[in-house]
């Protein structure tokens, strides 16, 4: 049992019949869950207890599914390998030294291990495709508004949404089937997922499949990821599908886009955190502005800290035209140029990372390495589409994730494509 | 190391209207690491003019009374609250 995957362990059973009854689930740290301790991976919520369940919560207890504990992540899922949580690191159990990936690495650890049958994280950036990929399991970033973000505590509310993590294809779109369709207390949610049957189209036919390769997102990736890509995509021409390459140029700018967004969304999402209502409390002595000041320099980590400030500067007058509106106009750029793809092709491959996972500790210190690997997960978050990342294999012994990007609520496509690799 | 975007007093100032209260050596370490992200971020300045009128509908519901949590639910994970309200420090 890799006991470093979770902040806590619990038991809580679901329905007594459903889709899920017998089938265990681990939910990463930032969902709610009433009576059971939500940390998001910080000092700051570390005693919080939600009075609520998140939405996806409850509907895999009423599914069936037991709740075996609150997985570690990057705190409120800031990072990359899931060693800025304030709960210390978690390793990797299909590459042990190495980081599980980020910002969901425990619940992608928990599945890897076998500590959990299911279970659930949240993409931002990447941060259930990511982890899925390091660990050598299947991730599903499904597209903005098929899934309730009610009860996820927020980071970036445009970019991300709760998916699923699963040993296989066919079980991550289950678990998807559970946890996707309309909420009313999540007005950004839609009609489609309410009646869906994913699972049913992982059947690994994908005859006549047309795949778009962006250059993009194979330049600048590591060599070993690549070669082993390539031959990941070549199981899915042998299957039936076909391959071009296309150039989408908007996709080189994705990364700073989403990085400025992100922390700008985040700089006001974190404004709540004032330790008064919840959360570390920075005493009751002296003016309110310099207690919350402290409360937040003491509760929040270093990363955390980092987007807050920068979020805050692109956001403040005289930048915020060149940051946060220049990242709009690149934001609707990418999701132009994948548009146009999709008036051709079914699905969009790429490595899901351009690395294969660091070493634990290598770039804890060193942000920008640690942004610029988002490359090829960010521009999916952008454009509000669904992806998903199956095993594609090794390279040095290390897992290798391959992500395949569907159209709007094409969540079927991608789950049929994944299938024929998990 | 990038040329220096932002100095000590800018990182301060944003940590000011952020409320975090930065240490001497936090705010040294930040404009060095700030420098290498803005400049990243430089690339946004190639990026073309885009139309991006979205297609809205409005989603919002009639404003009616639902049940919410109760007034000690809502207090449970204050760090301190009197009279049934939170208590904070002096506002002044």
């Amino acid at each position: 049992m890799a006991a470093d995957a979770f902040i806590t362990e619990t038991e809580v059973r679901g329905a007594e019949d459903g889709p899920l009854t017998d089938a265990t689930i681990a939910v990463k740290d930032n969902i709610s869950t009433e009576g059971i301790p939500t940390t998001c991976g910080s000092a700051m919520l570390a005693e919080y207890v939600p009075p609520y369940d998140a939405t996806v919560v409850e509907r895999v207890l009423d599914a069936g599914a037991t709740i075996v504990g609150k997985t570690n992540m990057d705190e409120f899922g800031m990072g990359t390998t899931t060693e800025t949580s304030a709960f210390g690191p978690t390793d990797n159990p299909a590459a042990p030294g190495h980081v599980p990936g980020g910002s969901s690495g425990g619940s992608a650890a928990a599945v890897a291990d076998g500590d959990a049958d299911l279970a659930l994280g949240s993409d931002t950036g990447g941060s259930v495709r990511c982890p899925a990929a390091f660990c050598g399991v299947v991730g599903i970033k499904p597209t903005y508004g098929l899934v309730s973000r009610y009860g996820l505590v927020a980071y970036a509310n445009s970019l991300e949404q709760i998916g699923p993590i699963a040993p296989t294809v066919e079980e991550a779109a289950e678990l998807l089937d559970v946890i996707a369709g309309p909420d009313d207390r999540d007005a950004t949610t839609r009609k489609a997922g309410a009646d869906s049957s994913y699972a049913d189209a992982a059947d690994g036919d994908v005859d006549g499949l047309e795949i778009a390769i962006p250059t993009q997102l194979l330049d600048g990736a590591h060599e070993g990821v690549v070669g082993t890509f390539r031959d990941a995509v070549e199981e899915l021409e042998d299957a039936g599908a076909t391959t071009t390459e296309v150039s989408l140029p908007s996709l080189e700018h994705a990364v700073a886009a989403y990085y400025v967004i992100a922390m700008s969304e985040a700089s006001s999402n974190l404004a709540r955190f004032d330790g008064v209502r919840y959360g570390h409390s920075g005493g009751f002595d002296g003016n309110w502005n310099e207690t919350f000041a402290t409360a937040r320099r003491e509760g929040f980590g270093d990363e955390v800290v980092r987007r807050i400030l920068l979020g805050t500067y692109a956001l403040s007058a005289g930048y915020h035209d060149k940051y946060y509106k220049q990242a709009q106009d690149a934001r609707a750029w990418v999701k132009q140029d994948f548009d146009e793809v999709f008036e051709t092709a079914d699905v969009i491959a790429s490595p899901t990372m351009p690395v294969p996972p660091f070493e634990l500790g290598e770039s804890l210190d060193d942000p920008m390495t640690m942004y610029l690997a988002d490359a090829n997960t960010t521009p999916v978050n952008l454009a509000d589409l669904p992806a998903i990342s199956v095993p594609a294999g090794e390279t040095d012994g290390l897992p290798v994730g391959l992500q395949l990007v569907g159209p709007a609520f094409g969540e079927e496509t991608i789950v049929r494509a994944g299938s024929v690799l998990a | 190391m990038s040329e220096q975007r932002v100095d000590e007093s800018e990182v301060e100032h944003v940590a000011d209207l952020a409320r975090v209260d930065l240490a001497e050596d936090d705010v040294t370490r930040f404009v060095d690491q700030f420098a290498e992200i803005l400049e990243a971020f430089d690339s946004l300045d190639e990026v073309p003019a885009v139309d991006r009128e979205a297609d809205l509908t409005n989603v919002m519901r009639p404003d009616e009374e639902r049940a919410s949590l109760s007034q000690d639910e809502a207090l449970a994970n204050a760090p301190e609250h009197e009279e049934g309200q939170f208590k904070g420090p002096n506002v002044s």
